[in-house]
Protein backbone atom coordinates (compact mmCIF):
# COMPACT_ATOMS: atom_id res chain seq x y z
CA UNK A 1 0.00 0.00 0.00
CA UNK A 2 1.50 3.57 -0.98
CA UNK A 3 0.29 6.35 1.35
CA UNK A 4 1.17 9.34 -0.78
CA UNK A 5 -2.04 10.21 -1.21
CA UNK A 6 -2.92 9.66 2.64
CA UNK A 7 0.20 11.74 3.72
CA UNK A 8 -0.36 14.63 1.70
CA UNK A 9 -3.85 14.83 3.16
CA UNK A 10 -2.60 14.47 6.64
CA UNK A 11 -0.05 17.39 5.73
CA UNK A 12 -2.92 19.28 4.24
CA UNK A 13 -5.33 19.34 7.18
CA UNK A 14 -2.32 20.37 9.91
CA UNK A 15 -2.13 23.15 8.21
CA UNK A 16 -5.71 24.25 7.80
CA UNK A 17 -6.41 23.28 11.22
CA UNK A 18 -3.39 25.21 12.48
CA UNK A 19 -4.56 28.21 10.41
CA UNK A 20 -7.87 28.07 11.61
CA UNK A 21 -6.88 28.08 15.20
CA UNK A 22 -4.33 30.54 14.01
CA UNK A 23 -1.97 28.84 16.69
CA UNK A 24 -0.01 25.62 16.67
CA UNK A 25 3.29 23.62 15.65
CA UNK A 26 3.93 22.51 11.76
CA UNK A 27 7.30 21.93 11.68
CA UNK A 28 6.94 19.31 14.02
CA UNK A 29 3.81 18.35 13.01
CA UNK A 30 5.08 17.82 9.51
CA UNK A 31 8.21 16.34 10.02
CA UNK A 32 6.16 13.00 11.90
CA UNK A 33 3.91 12.54 9.40
CA UNK A 34 5.19 9.45 7.88
CA UNK A 35 6.28 7.84 11.22
CA UNK A 36 2.31 8.00 12.25
CA UNK A 37 0.91 7.25 8.96
CA UNK A 38 2.91 3.49 8.27
CA UNK A 39 2.86 3.23 12.62
CA UNK A 40 -1.14 3.31 11.70
CA UNK A 41 -1.58 2.09 8.48
CA UNK A 42 1.17 -0.88 8.57
CA UNK A 43 2.38 -1.78 12.15
CA UNK A 44 -0.11 -1.31 14.99
CA UNK A 45 -3.15 -2.95 15.45
CA UNK A 46 -5.26 -0.31 16.62
CA UNK A 47 -9.68 -0.77 15.97
CA UNK A 48 -11.44 2.74 15.35
CA UNK A 49 -14.09 1.71 17.19
CA UNK A 50 -11.73 2.38 20.20
CA UNK A 51 -13.49 1.54 23.59
CA UNK A 52 -16.77 0.09 21.41
CA UNK A 53 -14.54 -2.56 19.94
CA UNK A 54 -14.79 -6.39 21.49
CA UNK A 55 -11.20 -6.40 20.62
CA UNK A 56 -10.42 -3.13 22.49
CA UNK A 57 -7.71 -4.62 25.08
CA UNK A 58 -5.48 -5.98 22.16
CA UNK A 59 -4.78 -3.06 20.78
CA UNK A 60 -1.19 -1.88 20.93
CA UNK A 61 -0.47 1.47 22.49
CA UNK A 62 0.44 4.43 21.14
CA UNK A 63 2.02 7.52 23.13
CA UNK A 64 2.77 10.58 21.29
CA UNK A 65 5.34 11.83 23.53
CA UNK A 66 6.20 15.30 22.08
CA UNK A 67 2.83 16.58 22.65
CA UNK A 68 2.82 19.16 20.57
CA UNK A 69 3.13 17.46 17.27
CA UNK A 70 -0.79 16.88 18.49
CA UNK A 71 -2.56 18.00 15.12
CA UNK A 72 -0.38 15.58 13.34
CA UNK A 73 -1.80 12.68 15.28
CA UNK A 74 -5.00 14.31 15.14
CA UNK A 75 -5.39 14.19 11.10
CA UNK A 76 -4.02 10.63 11.05
CA UNK A 77 -6.69 9.55 13.62
CA UNK A 78 -9.63 11.43 11.90
CA UNK A 79 -8.25 10.09 8.40
CA UNK A 80 -8.20 6.46 9.54
CA UNK A 81 -11.56 6.76 11.10
CA UNK A 82 -11.35 7.98 14.72
CA UNK A 83 -13.79 10.49 14.84
CA UNK A 84 -15.35 12.37 11.98
CA UNK A 85 -12.77 14.84 9.85
CA UNK A 86 -15.00 17.22 10.03
CA UNK A 87 -14.27 18.05 13.88
CA UNK A 88 -10.41 18.83 13.08
CA UNK A 89 -11.31 22.50 12.61
CA UNK A 90 -12.37 22.56 16.26
CA UNK A 91 -8.46 22.38 16.80
CA UNK A 92 -7.30 24.10 19.92
CA UNK A 93 -10.83 26.21 20.12
CA UNK A 94 -12.96 26.75 23.49
CA UNK A 95 -15.03 23.49 24.04
CA UNK A 96 -13.15 21.59 21.13
CA UNK A 97 -12.11 17.83 22.01
CA UNK A 98 -8.91 18.50 20.31
CA UNK A 99 -7.22 20.44 23.20
CA UNK A 100 -3.69 22.20 22.00
CA UNK A 101 -1.71 19.02 23.52
CA UNK A 102 -3.51 15.18 23.95
CA UNK A 103 -5.88 14.89 26.63
CA UNK A 104 -7.77 11.90 27.99
CA UNK A 105 -10.12 14.60 29.54
CA UNK A 106 -11.73 15.23 26.48
CA UNK A 107 -12.29 11.33 25.67
CA UNK A 108 -11.13 11.83 22.03
CA UNK A 109 -11.26 8.29 20.39
CA UNK A 110 -7.67 7.59 19.71
CA UNK A 111 -5.92 9.39 22.56
CA UNK A 112 -4.23 7.19 25.41
CA UNK A 113 -2.69 9.58 28.18
CA UNK A 114 -2.22 13.69 28.19
CA UNK A 115 0.62 14.55 26.79
CA UNK A 116 2.32 18.12 26.37
CA UNK A 117 5.11 18.67 29.16
CA UNK A 118 7.86 17.32 27.69
CA UNK A 119 10.04 14.36 28.68
CA UNK A 120 6.94 12.62 30.64
CA UNK A 121 5.64 10.52 27.46
CA UNK A 122 8.55 7.64 28.07
CA UNK A 123 8.27 7.06 31.62
CA UNK A 124 4.11 6.64 31.04
CA UNK A 125 4.99 4.28 28.45
CA UNK A 126 7.03 2.00 30.81
CA UNK A 127 4.50 1.91 32.97
CA UNK A 128 1.98 0.43 30.41
CA UNK A 129 4.58 -1.76 29.42
CA UNK A 130 5.10 -3.12 32.82
CA UNK A 131 1.17 -3.52 33.21
CA UNK A 132 0.97 -5.03 29.62
CA UNK A 133 3.49 -7.66 30.64
CA UNK A 134 2.06 -8.13 33.98
CA UNK A 135 -1.58 -9.14 32.33
CA UNK A 136 0.51 -11.27 30.13
CA UNK A 137 -0.62 -9.36 27.08
CA UNK A 138 1.10 -9.42 23.49
CA UNK A 139 0.21 -6.27 22.62
CA UNK A 140 3.12 -3.37 21.74
CA UNK A 141 3.40 0.00 22.97
CA UNK A 142 5.14 2.95 20.70
CA UNK A 143 6.11 6.10 21.78
CA UNK A 144 7.05 9.05 20.21
CA UNK A 145 9.80 11.66 20.86
CA UNK A 146 11.06 14.53 19.29
CA UNK A 147 14.93 15.14 19.58
CA UNK A 148 14.74 18.22 21.23
CA UNK A 149 12.53 16.17 23.83
CA UNK A 150 15.73 13.94 24.70
CA UNK A 151 17.20 16.77 26.32
CA UNK A 152 14.97 16.36 29.76
CA UNK A 153 16.70 14.18 32.22
CA UNK A 154 13.66 12.08 32.74
CA UNK A 155 14.04 10.87 29.25
CA UNK A 156 17.07 9.31 30.49
CA UNK A 157 15.42 7.99 33.48
CA UNK A 158 13.03 6.25 31.72
CA UNK A 159 15.65 5.10 29.26
CA UNK A 160 17.23 3.18 31.81
CA UNK A 161 13.95 1.78 33.13
CA UNK A 162 13.40 0.23 30.56
CA UNK A 163 16.36 -1.87 29.80
CA UNK A 164 16.56 -2.76 33.48
CA UNK A 165 12.57 -4.52 33.25
CA UNK A 166 13.68 -5.73 29.87
CA UNK A 167 10.71 -4.18 28.23
CA UNK A 168 10.91 -6.13 24.94
CA UNK A 169 7.24 -4.95 24.43
CA UNK A 170 8.55 -1.02 24.30
CA UNK A 171 9.18 0.47 20.77
CA UNK A 172 10.04 4.44 20.45
CA UNK A 173 10.35 6.48 17.80
CA UNK A 174 12.60 9.42 17.83
CA UNK A 175 11.64 12.09 15.25
CA UNK A 176 15.10 13.78 14.59
CA UNK A 177 14.33 16.91 12.69
CA UNK A 178 17.62 18.77 14.54
CA UNK A 179 15.61 21.79 15.26
CA UNK A 180 14.19 22.99 18.22
CA UNK A 181 12.53 26.26 19.50
CA UNK A 182 16.22 28.27 19.60
CA UNK A 183 17.80 26.76 16.65
CA UNK A 184 19.77 24.11 15.56
CA UNK A 185 19.56 20.90 17.94
CA UNK A 186 23.27 20.68 17.62
CA UNK A 187 23.95 24.85 18.56
CA UNK A 188 21.49 24.48 21.70
CA UNK A 189 22.41 21.12 23.28
CA UNK A 190 24.18 18.56 20.95
CA UNK A 191 22.47 14.57 21.88
CA UNK A 192 25.34 13.52 19.74
CA UNK A 193 26.37 10.41 19.37
CA UNK A 194 23.07 9.85 19.66
CA UNK A 195 22.42 5.99 18.46
CA UNK A 196 25.69 5.20 20.61
CA UNK A 197 23.95 7.02 24.06
CA UNK A 198 20.81 4.79 23.41
CA UNK A 199 22.78 1.31 22.71
CA UNK A 200 24.51 2.68 25.81
CA UNK A 201 21.61 2.75 27.59
CA UNK A 202 20.91 -1.22 26.59
CA UNK A 203 18.54 -0.33 23.75
CA UNK A 204 18.64 -1.54 19.92
CA UNK A 205 18.92 0.85 17.83
CA UNK A 206 18.08 1.55 13.77
CA UNK A 207 18.96 4.80 12.23
CA UNK A 208 16.19 5.71 8.96
CA UNK A 209 14.87 8.42 6.46
CA UNK A 210 12.26 9.32 8.69
CA UNK A 211 10.10 9.99 5.39
CA UNK A 212 10.94 7.00 3.85
CA UNK A 213 8.10 4.17 4.47
CA UNK A 214 10.08 1.15 3.55
CA UNK A 215 12.80 2.40 5.74
CA UNK A 216 10.11 2.96 8.30
CA UNK A 217 8.22 -0.18 7.90
CA UNK A 218 11.31 -2.40 7.93
CA UNK A 219 12.32 -1.10 11.37
CA UNK A 220 9.40 -1.81 13.00
CA UNK A 221 9.37 -5.20 11.79
CA UNK A 222 12.53 -5.60 13.23
CA UNK A 223 11.89 -3.81 16.16
CA UNK A 224 8.65 -6.74 17.12
CA UNK A 225 11.05 -9.19 17.10
CA UNK A 226 13.32 -7.56 18.87
CA UNK A 227 14.73 -9.06 22.77
CA UNK A 228 15.12 -5.30 24.26
CA UNK A 229 13.30 -2.08 23.91
CA UNK A 230 14.16 -0.91 20.80
CA UNK A 231 14.83 2.67 19.53
CA UNK A 232 14.11 3.73 15.91
CA UNK A 233 16.12 7.09 15.07
CA UNK A 234 14.03 8.33 12.58
CA UNK A 235 15.89 11.43 10.47
CA UNK A 236 13.33 13.89 8.82
CA UNK A 237 13.02 17.51 7.96
CA UNK A 238 10.99 20.30 10.57
CA UNK A 239 8.21 20.96 7.92
CA UNK A 240 8.80 18.74 5.38
CA UNK A 241 6.60 18.90 2.54
CA UNK A 242 5.99 23.04 2.66
CA UNK A 243 9.31 24.25 1.30
CA UNK A 244 8.73 27.48 3.25
CA UNK A 245 8.55 25.69 6.28
CA UNK A 246 11.05 23.38 6.04
CA UNK A 247 14.32 23.40 7.65
CA UNK A 248 13.16 26.57 9.70
CA UNK A 249 12.98 26.89 13.08
CA UNK A 250 10.70 29.56 13.01
CA UNK A 251 7.52 27.14 12.16
CA UNK A 252 7.70 25.40 14.83
CA UNK A 253 4.95 27.45 16.47
CA UNK A 254 3.65 29.41 13.82
CA UNK A 255 0.17 29.56 12.09
CA UNK A 256 0.22 29.99 8.39
CA UNK A 257 -1.78 33.19 7.73
CA UNK A 258 -4.48 33.13 4.58
CA UNK A 259 -1.32 33.75 1.87
CA UNK A 260 0.98 30.94 3.19
CA UNK A 261 -1.99 28.33 3.82
CA UNK A 262 -2.62 28.81 -0.28
CA UNK A 263 1.12 28.75 -1.14
CA UNK A 264 1.14 25.17 1.25
CA UNK A 265 -1.61 23.64 -0.10
CA UNK A 266 -0.83 24.23 -3.99
CA UNK A 267 2.76 22.26 -3.21
CA UNK A 268 1.14 19.90 -0.68
CA UNK A 269 -1.83 19.22 -4.01
CA UNK A 270 0.66 19.57 -6.80
CA UNK B 1 -13.27 5.96 69.88
CA UNK B 2 -9.90 7.05 71.71
CA UNK B 3 -7.40 4.69 72.92
CA UNK B 4 -7.52 3.96 76.87
CA UNK B 5 -3.69 2.33 76.80
CA UNK B 6 -0.82 4.26 76.23
CA UNK B 7 1.16 2.76 72.87
CA UNK B 8 3.61 3.48 70.82
CA UNK B 9 3.83 2.49 67.20
CA UNK B 10 5.19 3.45 63.44
CA UNK B 11 2.63 5.04 61.53
CA UNK B 12 5.19 4.17 58.12
CA UNK B 13 4.75 0.27 59.52
CA UNK B 14 0.92 0.46 59.58
CA UNK B 15 1.00 1.86 55.37
CA UNK B 16 3.57 -1.31 54.82
CA UNK B 17 1.47 -3.92 56.46
CA UNK B 18 -1.89 -2.39 55.23
CA UNK B 19 -0.64 -2.59 51.79
CA UNK B 20 0.04 -5.95 52.13
CA UNK B 21 -3.31 -7.17 53.61
CA UNK B 22 -4.81 -5.25 50.37
CA UNK B 23 -2.32 -6.36 48.16
CA UNK B 24 -3.80 -9.92 48.87
CA UNK B 25 -7.71 -9.07 48.29
CA UNK B 26 -6.33 -6.76 44.89
CA UNK B 27 -4.35 -8.35 42.61
CA UNK B 28 -4.71 -4.37 40.72
CA UNK B 29 -2.52 -2.97 43.54
CA UNK B 30 1.30 -1.95 42.46
CA UNK B 31 3.85 -0.67 44.13
CA UNK B 32 6.84 1.78 43.07
CA UNK B 33 9.59 2.99 45.54
CA UNK B 34 12.47 4.85 44.40
CA UNK B 35 15.42 3.62 46.57
CA UNK B 36 14.23 4.15 50.21
CA UNK B 37 10.93 1.16 50.37
CA UNK B 38 12.83 0.52 53.79
CA UNK B 39 12.20 3.54 55.32
CA UNK B 40 8.74 3.82 53.30
CA UNK B 41 8.14 0.00 54.26
CA UNK B 42 7.15 -0.99 50.93
CA UNK B 43 9.96 -3.26 51.23
CA UNK B 44 6.90 -5.27 53.12
CA UNK B 45 5.15 -5.46 49.71
CA UNK B 46 8.01 -6.52 47.73
CA UNK B 47 8.70 -8.98 49.89
CA UNK B 48 5.23 -10.62 49.23
CA UNK B 49 4.34 -9.32 45.89
CA UNK B 50 7.85 -9.31 44.11
CA UNK B 51 6.23 -9.69 40.81
CA UNK B 52 4.07 -6.19 41.11
CA UNK B 53 6.93 -4.08 43.19
CA UNK B 54 8.98 -1.81 41.01
CA UNK B 55 11.85 0.09 42.35
CA UNK B 56 12.68 2.85 40.03
CA UNK B 57 16.07 3.67 41.55
CA UNK B 58 16.72 7.07 42.62
CA UNK B 59 14.68 8.87 39.80
CA UNK B 60 11.03 10.15 41.54
CA UNK B 61 10.28 11.65 38.28
CA UNK B 62 10.69 8.42 36.21
CA UNK B 63 8.33 6.69 39.03
CA UNK B 64 5.40 8.97 39.29
CA UNK B 65 5.16 8.80 34.95
CA UNK B 66 5.28 4.64 35.15
CA UNK B 67 2.82 5.05 38.07
CA UNK B 68 0.79 6.63 35.93
CA UNK B 69 1.37 4.35 32.84
CA UNK B 70 0.41 1.56 35.42
CA UNK B 71 -2.75 3.53 36.51
CA UNK B 72 -3.17 3.57 32.61
CA UNK B 73 -3.93 -0.10 31.99
CA UNK B 74 -6.39 -0.49 35.21
CA UNK B 75 -3.66 -0.93 37.99
CA UNK B 76 -3.77 0.67 41.31
CA UNK B 77 -0.20 2.15 41.92
CA UNK B 78 0.88 3.10 45.68
CA UNK B 79 3.79 5.45 44.58
CA UNK B 80 6.34 6.17 47.90
CA UNK B 81 9.35 8.07 48.88
CA UNK B 82 9.89 11.10 51.24
CA UNK B 83 7.10 13.81 51.16
CA UNK B 84 10.16 16.29 49.62
CA UNK B 85 10.68 14.26 47.06
CA UNK B 86 7.65 13.01 46.44
CA UNK B 87 6.07 16.83 46.05
CA UNK B 88 8.68 18.93 45.32
CA UNK B 89 10.47 17.02 42.65
CA UNK B 90 7.52 15.77 41.20
CA UNK B 91 4.76 18.60 40.76
CA UNK B 92 5.04 18.62 36.95
CA UNK B 93 4.60 14.79 36.85
CA UNK B 94 1.92 15.03 39.25
CA UNK B 95 0.11 17.60 37.62
CA UNK B 96 0.42 16.82 33.85
CA UNK B 97 0.82 12.97 33.78
CA UNK B 98 -1.32 11.76 37.16
CA UNK B 99 -3.96 15.12 38.23
CA UNK B 100 -4.78 16.06 34.55
CA UNK B 101 -5.72 12.77 33.12
CA UNK B 102 -7.27 11.12 36.25
CA UNK B 103 -5.41 8.71 37.10
CA UNK B 104 -6.29 6.40 40.18
CA UNK B 105 -2.72 7.11 41.72
CA UNK B 106 -2.26 7.15 45.38
CA UNK B 107 1.06 8.93 46.73
CA UNK B 108 2.05 7.61 49.63
CA UNK B 109 4.62 10.12 51.59
CA UNK B 110 6.46 9.50 54.47
CA UNK B 111 9.17 11.80 56.23
CA UNK B 112 7.08 15.07 56.12
CA UNK B 113 7.56 17.69 58.53
CA UNK B 114 10.99 19.06 60.74
CA UNK B 115 10.42 15.81 62.12
CA UNK B 116 12.73 14.19 59.79
CA UNK B 117 15.18 15.76 62.19
CA UNK B 118 18.28 15.70 61.85
CA UNK B 119 18.68 15.18 57.49
CA UNK B 120 17.33 19.05 58.14
CA UNK B 121 15.96 21.36 55.67
CA UNK B 122 16.68 19.57 52.22
CA UNK B 123 14.90 16.35 53.75
CA UNK B 124 11.92 18.09 55.48
CA UNK B 125 9.19 18.62 53.41
CA UNK B 126 7.58 21.90 54.79
CA UNK B 127 4.94 22.86 51.62
CA UNK B 128 4.16 18.97 50.57
CA UNK B 129 0.50 19.76 51.56
CA UNK B 130 0.63 23.14 49.68
CA UNK B 131 1.77 21.89 46.87
CA UNK B 132 -0.25 18.60 46.59
CA UNK B 133 -3.54 21.11 47.54
CA UNK B 134 -3.52 23.54 44.99
CA UNK B 135 -3.76 20.37 41.74
CA UNK B 136 -7.12 19.91 40.86
CA UNK B 137 -9.02 16.67 41.67
CA UNK B 138 -5.91 15.79 43.97
CA UNK B 139 -7.23 14.44 47.13
CA UNK B 140 -4.89 15.34 50.14
CA UNK B 141 -5.06 13.33 53.06
CA UNK B 142 -2.71 13.66 56.61
CA UNK B 143 -3.55 10.74 59.25
CA UNK B 144 -2.51 10.85 62.50
CA UNK B 145 -1.49 7.51 63.94
CA UNK B 146 -0.84 4.13 63.35
CA UNK B 147 -4.53 2.70 63.21
CA UNK B 148 -6.38 5.79 60.77
CA UNK B 149 -3.13 5.20 59.04
CA UNK B 150 -4.32 1.82 58.53
CA UNK B 151 -7.65 2.87 57.44
CA UNK B 152 -6.47 5.57 55.18
CA UNK B 153 -4.65 3.27 52.88
CA UNK B 154 -7.81 0.73 53.02
CA UNK B 155 -10.02 4.17 52.08
CA UNK B 156 -7.52 5.30 49.26
CA UNK B 157 -7.12 1.91 47.75
CA UNK B 158 -10.66 1.73 47.36
CA UNK B 159 -11.61 4.96 45.54
CA UNK B 160 -11.00 6.29 42.55
CA UNK B 161 -8.63 9.39 41.88
CA UNK B 162 -5.30 10.63 42.67
CA UNK B 163 -4.67 10.66 46.61
CA UNK B 164 -1.50 12.43 48.43
CA UNK B 165 -1.27 10.77 51.72
CA UNK B 166 1.36 12.38 54.10
CA UNK B 167 2.69 10.21 57.20
CA UNK B 168 5.51 10.81 59.42
CA UNK B 169 8.68 9.33 59.90
CA UNK B 170 8.11 9.70 64.04
CA UNK B 171 6.87 6.57 66.25
CA UNK B 172 3.70 8.02 67.74
CA UNK B 173 1.17 7.59 70.71
CA UNK B 174 -1.81 5.19 69.01
CA UNK B 175 -5.22 8.29 69.84
CA UNK B 176 -7.25 5.78 68.11
CA UNK B 177 -8.45 2.31 69.13
CA UNK B 178 -8.40 0.11 66.38
CA UNK B 179 -12.11 -1.52 66.84
CA UNK B 180 -13.90 1.62 67.79
CA UNK B 181 -12.65 4.58 65.36
CA UNK B 182 -13.97 4.59 61.71
CA UNK B 183 -12.31 6.72 59.53
CA UNK B 184 -14.77 8.95 58.15
CA UNK B 185 -13.57 10.97 55.52
CA UNK B 186 -16.02 13.77 54.82
CA UNK B 187 -16.01 14.39 58.56
CA UNK B 188 -13.50 16.41 61.63
CA UNK B 189 -13.29 13.85 64.50
CA UNK B 190 -14.12 15.77 67.92
CA UNK B 191 -11.61 14.74 70.41
CA UNK B 192 -13.17 16.60 73.17
CA UNK B 193 -15.61 19.37 73.63
CA UNK B 194 -14.87 22.78 74.45
CA UNK B 195 -16.42 26.66 74.77
CA UNK B 196 -13.37 28.88 74.31
CA UNK B 197 -11.00 27.74 71.22
CA UNK B 198 -11.31 25.54 68.65
CA UNK B 199 -8.23 23.99 68.01
CA UNK B 200 -7.78 22.05 64.60
CA UNK B 201 -5.21 19.81 64.11
CA UNK B 202 -3.98 16.67 62.34
CA UNK B 203 -1.07 14.48 61.51
CA UNK B 204 1.37 13.91 64.20
CA UNK B 205 0.60 17.04 65.60
CA UNK B 206 -2.90 15.78 67.15
CA UNK B 207 -1.00 13.79 70.21
CA UNK B 208 1.01 17.50 71.10
CA UNK B 209 -3.11 18.92 71.05
CA UNK B 210 -4.55 16.64 72.75
CA UNK B 211 -1.80 17.31 75.30
CA UNK B 212 -1.97 20.65 75.19
CA UNK B 213 -5.68 20.75 75.45
CA UNK B 214 -5.21 19.24 78.57
CA UNK B 215 -2.30 21.91 80.31
CA UNK B 216 -4.79 24.56 78.62
CA UNK B 217 -7.39 23.30 80.86
CA UNK B 218 -5.33 23.42 83.72
CA UNK B 219 -4.93 26.68 83.18
CA UNK B 220 -8.96 27.18 83.05
CA UNK B 221 -9.35 27.26 79.20
CA UNK B 222 -11.84 24.76 77.39
CA UNK B 223 -10.83 23.94 74.04
CA UNK B 224 -12.70 22.00 71.47
CA UNK B 225 -10.18 19.77 69.63
CA UNK B 226 -10.65 18.65 66.28
CA UNK B 227 -8.88 16.88 63.91
CA UNK B 228 -9.51 16.77 60.01
CA UNK B 229 -7.34 14.16 58.16
CA UNK B 230 -8.79 14.98 54.84
CA UNK B 231 -7.49 18.49 53.99
CA UNK B 232 -8.58 17.94 50.39
CA UNK B 233 -11.79 18.73 49.43
CA UNK B 234 -12.27 20.04 53.25
CA UNK B 235 -15.29 18.43 53.32
CA UNK B 236 -14.82 18.23 57.32
CA UNK B 237 -15.14 22.28 57.20
CA UNK B 238 -18.63 21.93 57.95
CA UNK B 239 -18.12 20.83 61.44
CA UNK B 240 -14.94 23.47 62.00
CA UNK B 241 -17.35 25.84 61.19
CA UNK B 242 -20.03 24.68 63.90
CA UNK B 243 -17.42 24.57 66.32
CA UNK B 244 -16.67 28.09 65.77
CA UNK B 245 -19.59 29.64 65.91
CA UNK B 246 -19.89 27.91 69.47
CA UNK B 247 -15.97 29.21 70.54
CA UNK B 248 -15.48 32.11 68.67
CA UNK B 249 -12.01 31.58 67.65
CA UNK B 250 -9.67 29.05 66.16
CA UNK B 251 -6.30 27.83 65.87
CA UNK B 252 -4.83 25.31 63.52
CA UNK B 253 -1.74 23.35 64.32
CA UNK B 254 0.22 21.66 61.64
CA UNK B 255 3.40 20.46 61.24
CA UNK B 256 4.02 21.99 57.52
CA UNK B 257 4.33 26.23 56.58
CA UNK B 258 1.31 27.89 57.74
CA UNK B 259 0.92 28.83 53.60
CA UNK B 260 -0.88 26.59 52.23
CA UNK B 261 -1.40 23.68 54.44
CA UNK B 262 -4.25 23.00 57.01
CA UNK B 263 -4.16 27.05 58.23
CA UNK B 264 -4.84 28.06 54.66
CA UNK B 265 -8.16 25.57 54.47
CA UNK B 266 -9.70 26.19 57.77
CA UNK B 267 -8.98 30.41 57.22
CA UNK B 268 -10.85 29.66 53.04
CA UNK B 269 -13.78 27.72 54.70
CA UNK B 270 -14.15 30.42 57.62
CA UNK B 271 -13.70 33.57 55.79
CA UNK B 272 -15.99 32.71 53.02
CA UNK B 273 -18.71 31.41 56.10
CA UNK B 274 -18.10 32.54 58.86
CA UNK B 275 -15.37 35.05 59.74
CA UNK B 276 -13.52 34.32 62.71
CA UNK B 277 -9.96 35.29 64.13
CA UNK B 278 -7.62 32.42 63.34
CA UNK B 279 -4.20 31.77 64.77
CA UNK B 280 -2.51 29.69 62.03
CA UNK B 281 0.16 27.69 64.38
CA UNK B 282 3.19 25.77 61.95
CA UNK B 283 6.47 26.82 60.24
CA UNK B 284 6.84 30.24 59.70
CA UNK B 285 7.41 30.54 56.21
CA UNK B 286 10.66 29.59 56.78
CA UNK B 287 13.39 26.30 55.84
CA UNK B 288 13.75 23.76 58.62
CA UNK B 289 17.14 22.91 60.07
CA UNK B 290 19.23 19.75 61.44
CA UNK B 291 18.06 18.81 65.17
CA UNK B 292 16.54 15.97 67.40
CA UNK B 293 13.18 15.61 66.95
CA UNK B 294 12.19 17.05 70.31
CA UNK B 295 14.24 20.15 69.73
CA UNK B 296 12.99 21.11 66.37
CA UNK B 297 9.09 20.88 67.58
CA UNK B 298 10.33 22.70 70.66
CA UNK B 299 11.93 25.46 68.46
CA UNK B 300 8.98 25.79 65.93
CA UNK B 301 7.06 26.06 68.89
CA UNK B 302 4.81 22.96 68.21
CA UNK B 303 5.60 21.06 71.54
CA UNK B 304 2.00 20.44 73.58
CA UNK B 305 3.88 23.00 76.54
CA UNK B 306 4.83 25.31 73.63
CA UNK B 307 1.18 24.72 71.72
CA UNK B 308 -0.30 26.23 74.91
CA UNK B 309 1.59 28.91 75.69
CA UNK B 310 1.21 30.87 72.61
CA UNK B 311 -2.66 29.91 72.19
CA UNK B 312 -2.97 31.31 76.04
CA UNK B 313 -1.38 34.38 75.17
CA UNK B 314 -3.71 34.55 72.07
CA UNK B 315 -6.53 34.84 73.69
CA UNK B 316 -5.69 36.70 76.22
CA UNK B 317 -5.72 39.25 73.19
CA UNK B 318 -9.28 38.65 72.68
Amino acid sequence: MQLEKFNSSVRCNILKMIHAARSGHPGGSLSCVEILSVLYNKIMFVPKEWKNSPEFEKRDRFILSKGHASAALYAVLAQKGFFPVDELLSFRKLGSRLQGHPSTRSALEGIEVSTGSLGQGLSIAVGVALALKLNNSNSKVYALLGDGEMQEGSVWEALMSASHKKLNNLIIVIDKNKLQIDGNTDDVKSLEPLDKKLEAFGWDVVEVDGHNENELENAFIEAKKSTKPFAVIANTIKGKGVSFMENNAGWHGKAPNDDELKLALEELNA
Amino acid sequence: MLKKTLEIKSPRNAYGEALVELGAINKNIVALDADLSCSTQTCKFHKAYPDRFFNSGIAEQDMMCTAAGLATEGKIPFVSTFAMFATARCLDQIRNSICYPRLNVKIVATHGGVTVGEDGASHQALEDISYMRSIPDMCVIVPADYNEVKQVIKYASEIYGPVYIRIARTNLKTVFDENEYKFTPERAVKICEGSDVTIVTNGEMLCEVISCAQMLKDKGISAEVLHTPVIKPFLAGGDVIESAKKTGVVVTVENHSIIGGLGSAVCEVLSQNLPTRVLRIGTPDCFGQSGEQRALLDFYGLTDKKLCETIGRYLELK
